[in-house]
This record gives structure tokens, C-alpha cells and sequence, in this order.
């Protein structure tokens, strides 16, 4: 009876598991298919593959080219999550290692401004990238990425380096090591996994971020998802295509978020949840 | 903690006063680290939100820039009483409430599913975090013309090997079918910190209920769910704090059509499309006094569980 139960259950979680990522399977199948054999009802689920979908969303049909906007997010989400790094390294390092006094105070400043929406500084943002020729600059969205991970980069890296006992680095000092190497010898190997968790999450963070790269950039800077946005209003037989973009766009998310899979919860619950 | 730290910091006192620096200047040592963060988050978090506020006070419309005037509470007055922005405070509240509640049930199963031992338990859990992690406009698109298209799309496809209807979820049930998406994504999210929240679940106090004879029932009645009662608020408010700034979804299931527009979806077209500066502002700060409601709370809930932790370390 008993075993019959925890096998039943077990069959649910499968089941509600191949529920929840039936639309990404779908979607994945789908960018295989021609679009003919795309938009059928009933679903073509034997239809042949091809690449065509993927050919189509790389400008192979004279459409827009991807990659402009590819390299856009790229350099948005690398060289934000370096300056987040850049900058919350130090910050944890004053909130954890050797802290300043009401330390608990600063944690919850920065975890305040996380929860302040983005349009409440949207508008004057614009006004002011408007007048200083900012607009559609990639640079600028680096700094407002930077700004909405910084709040929780820092308290992830806060409880992470909160690891480190303080008994070994006061040891090391005893010893006559110096700073530097402290930091290169006894803190660095400890931290240095969460470390690389809470780049890959303001990688996504970034990658993912909308509503900035819509009214900010045009032309130029114009980031994946702005780019996605082009298919909103398409008609006709695009779903391979579209499918095969949402999918390309997805999978540096998909993969960043996989390989930071067990440090995923402390990250999106700031740091609350271990 | 922070006695073991600062232990230290009081020794070396009583070495030669003249090597050492002031501890005046020491503090300011301890602090440097911690000033590039914070002046950084001031100058691009905090000035712009005073700027709105100052603009919110302004009739300015940047189609017309000389006949910007101070208003007052003009603005306030005519987005509480402009039908269309109170709609969207509404639709924002049901889209929030709805999504969260949904989600956090949905996900609180889940968890519980995934919290006992079974084959492929590991290749479940990924394929349940999998929504997370699409791009959300690439998500909102995969609902809006994959699943949803009256036509094609696979719910009216598997609909039909049923003799099901054949409905246009999007036009029939605008607001349901930006909210099925978002629980979509969203319930990964919940399961996640719920699942660590019955992973740090004492087991000892389960056994010994257990061998007192306790039902499976009555275990999670009296003390799963009360252990639950904090991941389960840590849940909703991170949720609301979420999705009540969503625009992804709307903008690119709807475009803000047949009811759905949010707020930060009206804010977005009032100064983007109607350029209308100053209620664009004002419906922002009331966007922001709504999300400081919510951050009150969570901050409340964030740092109980961190005092435990800090405490327990």
C-alpha cells in the first residue's frame, strides 16, 4: 500500500514535471519544423525537420540580422555583472569580513532600493539620456543593469563571505600574511563558488531586462529582447522562426541558470533563503 | 558575529599609539570598501525617484515644453480620477494577487511532490525550474502565438483531438491568459524557496511525531506548515514585488489592450507614447508608494529570517 503511495506520487511529479516544460519542448520541436508543418491544426507532431527556421532568424531571408543585438546583450549583461563584481566585492567585504559598525543597517539600504519598481526613475532617466545624447548607448544600460543587481549581488556575496571564519583570516594575520594574500589565499577558495553563482544570476537578470532597453536604446544598442519584440505583431507563417529565436535568445539564460541551479533560491530570495 | 569582529579591532591599542592611525581614521578605512557601492546605488536609484517626484508636481506635457507650470497635486487628482488609470491600479492588484496566489499554491504542491524520494527526481526538479529560465518576452511570445493562436496553436490543436471548443483565449479572456503565463514562470520561483524551506525542516521533531503516532496529515497541519508560514510570506511578497512591476507579459501578450494594462504599462505610454511627463510621474510615485506598502512587509520577513541566521551561524 504503502509503496503503491510513494510510486503514485512519484508518477505525479513526473507528470506535472512533463506539464510544466511541455511548452518548451513544444517550442523547441516547433523551430524544427518547417513553417508549413508549424502552423497546422491538429499539431504536425511527426512533421520532417529542417533548419529553416533557425536560417529565417538568422537573416538568411533577408530579415534583420540577430547578431547586432546578440553582441548588444552581451556586452550589456558581461560588462554589468563585471561592475557589479567590481563594486559589491569591497561592499560584502565591509558588511562580512571586517564590518562597519551597524552593518545590518547598510545589508538593508541596498535591499531597500531593489524594491523600488523600475518605472519610478524611468522618466527622468530618458529626460536626462535625452539631453546628454545618451539615448540608444549601450554604456548607459550597463550602469542601470549594474544598479538593479547590485542590491542583491551584494547580499548574496554578504552571506557568502560571511562563511569565511573569521578564526582563520585572524590567524593568517597573526602569522604576518597581508591583506592580499589573505584575500587571494584564505577567502577567495571559500567564496569563490558563490561568487561565480551571483555573476551568473545578474547575468540573467540582465539578459532578461526589458522595460529599460525598450524606451532607452533604438537602432544601435538595441538589446536581444527588444529585438523579440519585433515579433508581437507578426502575421502570416513565422512560428518556426519565432520559435527558433526564442529559443537561441533563451539559451545562455537557460544554461546560466542550470549551472547555478543550487544557489538559484539564495540568489532570487536575496540571499533570506540558504 | 559581530563581537568576534570587532574584538580585534580594540586590541592593537595597546601598541605604540604613533604607528598606528587615528581611529577616526580607521573607521573611515573600514568604511572606503563600502562607499563606491553606495554612492553608486544613491546617484542612480535615489536621484532619479526625486526627480520624478519633483516632475510629478509639474503639468508637462514634452510635446508642448513651454507650457510646463507647477500643479500642484493636479496630477494626483487627475490619475485617481482618470477612469483608465484607475482601471489599471485595479487590473494591477488582480494581476498581482491573482499570480501570486496561484503560483505560490501551485508551487507549494510541487515542492511537496519533490520533497519526498522518487526515480528521476533531479531530472523533475529541472524540468519544473526550465520556465524560469526563458527569456520572459521570448516566454510571453511562445504563450501569445505558440499556444494561444486560435488557429494553430497547440492548446486549440490538443483541444481538438478531443471535439473540445476551439476559443481565442487571448480576445475571450485577455487577463486569464496573461496570468496563465505568468503562473507559468512564476511557480518554479515558489517551488524553489518553498522546497528550501521543507529541506530545513527539523526531521528529528517529524520522527518523533511520526513514532507518536501522528497522521501524514496532521504533520503537515501542525508542524510543516507552520514551519512553511515565513517561506510561504518570503514567497508572496518577492512574487508581488515582481510582478506587480511586470511589463514583459503585457506589452507583448495585449500591448496593454482589452483590459490588461498595469501600471507600469500606463506609466510606459503616458510620457513614451502620449508624452504626458507629469501624470506619467505621478501614476509612478503611486506605483512606488504601493511597492513600499509590500517592501515594508518584506523587509520585515527577510530580515526575521536573516536574524535567524545570522544567529544560528
Amino acid at each position: 500500500m504503502n509503496a503503491i503511495r510513494r510510486n503514485g506520487l512519484g508518477l505525479v511529479a513526473w507528470l506535472a514535471g512533463v506539464v510544466f516544460f511541455l511548452p518548451i519542448a513544444w517550442m523547441a520541436l516547433t523551430s524544427f519544423h518547417s513553417e508549413e508543418d508549424a502552423a497546422t491544426n491538429p499539431p504536425s507532431f511527426a512533421a520532417a525537420l529542417t533548419l529553416d527556421g533557425y536560417r529565417e532568424f538568422f537573416g538568411a531571408g533577408g530579415g534583420a540580422s540577430p547578431w547586432p543585438s546578440l553582441i548588444n546583450s552581451a556586452v550589456a549583461s558581461v560588462a554589468s555583472t563585471l561592475l557589479v563584481l567590481l563594486l559589491a566585492l569591497p561592499a560584502a567585504y565591509a558588511l562580512s569580513i571586517r564590518p562597519v559598525k551597524k552593518w545590518t543597517d547598510v545589508l538593508f539600504f541596498f535591499l531597500s532600493t531593489k524594491m523600488l519598481p523600475v518605472v519610478a526613475g524611468l522618466l527622468p532617466i530618458y529626460l536626462f539620456a535625452k539631453n546628454t545624447d545618451l539615448l540608444d548607448n549601450i554604456w548607459l544600460l550597463v550602469v542601470l543593469y549594474t544598479s538593479m543587481n547590485l542590491p542583491i549581488a551584494v547580499w548574496m556575496m554578504q552571506s557568502f563571505l560571511a562563511e569565511v571564519p573569521v578564526a582563520v583570516i585572524e590567524a593568517a594575520r597573526v602569522d604576518g600574511a597581508k591583506l592580499p594574500v589573505i584575500l587571494a589565499r584564505v577567502v577567495a577558495p571559500i567564496a569563490l563558488p558563490g561568487i561565480a553563482a551571483t555573476s551568473l544570476i545578474c547575468f540573467i537578470f540582465s539578459w532578461n531586462e526589458l522595460l529599460f532597453a525598450r524606451v532607452l536604446t533604438g537602432v544601435v544598442a538595441e538589446t536581444a529582447p527588444v529585438f523579440l519584440t519585433g515579433f508581437i505583431t507578426s502575421q502570416g507563417l513565422f512560428l518556426a522562426k519565432v520559435c527558433a529565436a526564442s529559443l537561441v535568445i533563451s539559451l545562455p539564460v537557460l544554461a546560466a541558470g542550470f549551472a547555478a541551479q543550487d544557489k538559484l533560491v539564495q540568489g532570487l530570495s536575496l540571499g533570506a533563503v540558504k | 558575529m559581530t563581537a568576534t569582529t570587532t574584538a580585534p579591532v580594540a586590541a592593537p591599542d595597546v601598541r605604540t599609539p604613533a604607528r598606528r592611525p587615528s581611529p577616526r581614521l580607521r573607521a573611515w578605512a573600514t568604511r572606503a570598501p563600502l562607499l563606491p557601492a553606495l554612492v553608486f546605488m544613491i546617484a542612480v536609484t535615489q536621484l532619479p525617484f526625486v526627480a520624478t517626484l519633483v516632475i510629478s508636481f509639474f503639468d508637462w506635457n514634452s510635446l508642448y515644453p513651454d507650457a510646463r507650470s507647477f500643479t500642484g497635486l493636479a496630477n494626483y487628482g487627475e490619475v485617481l480620477s482618470d477612469a483608465d488609470l484607475r482601471k489599471s491600479v485595479w487590473t494591477t492588484v488582480l494581476l498581482t494577487v491573482a499570480v501570486v496566489l496561484a503560483s505560490l499554491i501551485l508551487g507549494l504542491a510541487l515542492a511537496l511532490l519533490l520533497d519526498r524520494r522518487f526515480r528521476g527526481r533531479g531530472l523533475v526538479r529541472t524540468l519544473l525550474i526550465a520556465p524560469f529560465l526563458v527569456v520572459p518576452v521570448a516566454a510571453a511570445l511562445l504563450w501569445k502565438h505558440v499556444l494561444y493562436n486560435p488557429e494553430y496553436g497547440l492548446l486549440n490543436g490538443l483541444l481538438h483531438y478531443v471535439g473540445g471548443p476551439q476559443p481565442d483565449w487571448i480576445s475571450d479572456t485577455p487577463l486569464l491568459a496573461v496570468e496563465a503565463s505568468l503562473v507559468w514562470q512564476w511557480t518554479p520561483f515558489m517551488m524553489l524557496i518553498l522546497l528550501a524551506g521543507l529541506q530545513s525542516r527539523d526531521q528529528q521533531q517529524i520522527e518523533a511525531a511520526r513514532v507518536d503516532g501522528a497522521s501524514d496529515w496532521q504533520i503537515f497541519r501542525h508542524l510543516t506548515l507552520p514551519h512553511l508560514r515565513r517561506y510561504l510570506e518570503l514567497g508572496a511578497l518577492l512574487g508581488s514585488i515582481y510582478i506587480v512591476q511586470n511589463f514583459d507579459a503585457v506589452f507583448t501578450l495585449t500591448s496593454g489592450g482589452l483590459g490588461t494594462a498595469n501600471l507600469p504599462y500606463t506609466v510606459y505610454q503616458s510620457f513614451y507614447q502620449a508624452h504626458e511627463n507629469g501624470l506619467a510621474s505621478a501614476a509612478g510615485v503611486l506605483v512606488v508608494i504601493g511597492s513600499i506598502i509590500i517592501a515594508t512587509f518584506a523587509l520585515r520577513v527577510v530580515s526575521s529570517l536573516f536574524r535567524e541566521e545570522v544567529s544560528r551561524a
